[in-house]
């Protein structure tokens, strides 16, 4: 799947996008948030707090517990700060 | 007649062209209001140079088209006009508008507000400031949160009905 990260999450991780192919047992976007932020210090530093991150599946809002079976696309990022 | 405007662009934009163009060519709008966002010269207290937007593109669309479909089902309006830049936007520029038309004052300051609202909390953008200390994200503030729940509440039980 694809992975997006915005503002200060790709700033972190140090790429703005990446396929990755989390393994069987990722099943949450929290998972999935655990599981990113043991590949390394980067992606360490990014998922830290894990508390204060956004995910959007395939460009809508979802919670930690939503499952990412069948997901094309997720992102990453901050709370928002436009308008 | 129902006009939807929904642009996201690193240029400018004129807000009063935009306005004028929400009631060029028609006699039913009675109330039209404009909202635009600004950039300041300074962010807690310390001048800044410039802000930068980053945007996730597809999903900011997706998420203002949506929350403008919404506005349309709560109140009878008859245009919504919807601007948001990205990129770097220097202090006195513009950053973003909303215009929302009906035939009356209620429905277009409500929709505005309630588009403002939800696009600060929900519309996927990011400022940056750049200042002398160097580049700093700006933090969500929970202010904004709290201005989007109360659009939450069932309807009826707004004063802007």
């Amino acid at each position: 799947m694809k992975l997006l990260y915005f503002a200060w999450v790709r700033e972190r991780v140090g790429k703005a996008e990446e396929d990755l192919a989390p393994p069987a047992d990722v099943k949450t976007v929290a998972d999935l948030m655990r599981w990113l932020g043991g590949r390394g210090e980067e992606y360490a530093h990014a998922f830290e707090q894990a508390k204060s991150i956004r995910a959007a599946i395939d460009k809508r809002h979802v919670r930690p517990d939503t499952a990412i079976a069948g997901a094309r696309e997720i992102a990453f990022f901050p709370p928002m700060t436009g308008g | 007649m129902m006009q939807t405007t929904v642009r996201l662009q690193r240029e400018d934009f004129d807000a009063a062209a935009e306005q004028a163009a929400l009631v060029r060519g028609r006699t039913d709008v009675g109330a039209v209001v404009t909202f635009t966002g600004i950039c300041r010269g300074a962010e807690s207290g310390e001048p800044i140079a410039a802000l930068t937007l980053e945007h996730y593109p597809g999903m900011a669309e997706a998420e203002i088209a949506s929350h403008v479909e919404e506005a349309k089902s709560r109140w009878p309006l008859m245009g919504v006009t919807v601007i948001h830049r990205y990129g770097r936007i220097e202090p006195g520029q513009n950053i973003m508008m909303v215009a929302t038309a009906s035939s009356h004052r209620e429905a277009a300051f409500a929709a505005a507000e309630f588009l403002m609202d939800y696009l600060k909390t929900k519309a996927p953008f990011w400022k940056q400031v750049e200042s002398k200390s160097g580049k700093a994200w700006i933090e969500a503030k929970g202010a904004d949160d709290a201005a989007a729940a109360r659009w939450d509440k069932p309807p009826g039980s707004e004063a802007a009905e």
